[in-house]
């Protein structure tokens, strides 16, 4: 006789449950073979950013203060003119600039 | 031991055959509840996904960038200032950067410009970044072609095309030689868009800084671990926005839970009325009642997160792609890496899974404590 025979509720929900969770257990299982495979993809633009000596991603590059955020001058985003609305959609989530020390 | 097990089994298998019954009305709460644990998982998985990222591909950047302000703007450095910077005890090595930006008419993009450290292009060559290289249908061999400060075309030989697999810090990039970019953009020599400093300790690198800033008050000190807070604020705040406009999601959705707990049917009323006349009492309906919360939760956790999952670093988080595009054409491909993050997990479980146990604990109460009598003479 089967542990969780189908035809009973609790079996099927065993069941149910148990499936869902090997599925989520298999993707995390396969977590550190993709680490690895991203890793060495990422070696790549490591050594990109040594030897060009790179400060920022390259996600944002529809203006100048949001290409290199790190590097951005504080009031770049306003500085057509003061109380200029902010024109990109990458500058109004991009946060506003902290002061540095 | 075996008894209590029976019981339960028992419960869950009137449960199961409750939730049966009302296969489309709680098969849609069901499908409800796996999108809401989705998109709250899928938000967390990108954010954390992209500041990890981040920290890891600017471990390499300089460990400080000088940069000349002048009337509060930046400016070029002249060389004498590295030299004055290069005195400072504890710095290793400065290097004057040389880097720009170029709008690109024929794309619509700003393109950055940038001198490398090391190995430069030949005269008249230049290295390309693959997601530009795409959109400009170039390949290596191929003449780039670009208006210089003085408005006249400038023709590179497209001597390489960077690693497409660095395309997140490459997307925009034009690598060329020193000369090259100073005839381009029309920068004497002896002058640098910034400074790139490297530190003998790195544990003294804000004290590096200060010695900077005091030697010349005229700069701004970025440090590597700036940079790299910078893109922690950035996605923690991007992660916010959308976490935000989900946790109205998650508290309509208790609301929706507790609603449909609370508003028993004339149908389910008169069950827990036979069950009570039948000899079960208030704590078999408050246990079984509490088995289909926990089953229908747990279900939908298990497989909202795990297609969260899949959707951030299987298919390379495509709802997201639009937000962080926003108007760049210049849109890198990138794959994020997993980490199993056990904490993260189990705040997401109990993130989602306890609004619902405790939107429903009081109705189904209610519900328990029916008399049976009232109820079946309804």
């Amino acid at each position: 006789m089967a542990l969780f025979p189908a035809r009973r509720g609790s079996g099927l929900a065993a069941w149910l449950l148990a499936g869902s969770l090997a599925c989520l257990l298999l993707v995390l299982a396969d977590a550190s073979r993709m680490a690895e495979e991203r890793a060495r993809e990422r070696a790549q633009g490591r050594a990109l950013v040594a030897r060009v000596g790179l400060t920022d991603l390259a996600l944002f590059n529809e203006a100048r203060y949001t290409r290199h955020l790190s590097q951005a001058d504080q009031h770049a985003a306003f500085q057509d003119h003061p109380g200029a609305l902010e024109h990109f959609p990458a500058g109004s989530l991009a946060g506003p600039a902290r002061p540095s020390p | 031991m075996n008894t209590w097990i029976e019981r339960q089994r028992g419960l869950i298998d009137t449960t199961v055959a409750n939730l049966r019954r009302r296969k489309a009305r709680n098969l849609g709460l069901l499908l409800a509840y796996v999108l809401l644990v989705f998109l709250l998982a899928s938000v967390v998985l990108f954010g954390d996904g992209m500041r990890r990222e981040a920290r890891l591909l600017l471990e390499e950047a300089p460990e400080l960038v000088v940069q000349r302000l002048t009337a509060g703007r930046h400016d070029l450095m002249p060389a004498q200032w590295l030299e004055r910077i290069a005195d400072l005890r504890g710095v290793a090595a400065v290097e004057g950067r040389l880097w720009g930006y170029h709008h690109d008419a024929a794309v619509g993009a700003n393109l950055t410009l940038q001198v490398p450290r090391e190995a430069a292009p030949a005269a008249g060559r230049v290295h390309l970044g693959a997601t530009l290289a795409r959109l400009r249908g170039l390949a290596p061999g191929d003449v780039l072609s670009l208006r210089d400060h003085a408005g006249q075309p400038h023709a590179f030989v497209v001597e390489a095309l960077l690693d497409s697999r660095s395309e997140l810090v490459s997307a925009d990039l034009v690598l060329l030689g020193e000369a090259d970019f100073r005839a381009f953009f029309g920068i004497a020599a002896g002058l640098y868009t910034d400074a790139a400093l490297r530190v003998v300790n790195p544990l003294e690198t804000r004290t590096v800084a200060e010695k900077v800033l005091a030697r010349l008050p005229a700069t701004r000190v970025i440090s590597r671990e700036e940079m790299r807070r910078t893109y922690d604020a950035v996605f923690n705040w991007r992660q916010g926005l959308p976490l935000m406009v989900l946790s109205v999601l998650l508290a309509a959705f208790a609301l929706l839970a507790w609603d449909k707990a609370s508003g028993l049917s004339a149908e389910e009323r008169r069950e827990i009325g036979i069950l009570k006349a039948l000899g079960w009492d208030s704590g078999d309906v408050l246990a079984m009642k509490l088995w289909e919360g926990a089953l229908l939760s747990l279900l939908a956790f298990l497989l909202g997160y795990t297609l969260a999952w899949l959707h951030v670093y299987y298919a390379g988080a495509p709802l997201f792609e639009p937000v962080l595009k926003g108007w760049s054409v210049l849109y890198p491909h990138f794959a994020l890496a997993p980490e199993v993050d056990i904490s993260r997990i189990v705040s997401l479980a109990l993130l989602t899974v306890l609004p619902y146990v405790a939107a429903t604990l009081v109705p189904v109460w209610r519900a328990a404590t029916l008399d049976p009598d009232e109820v079946m003479r309804e």
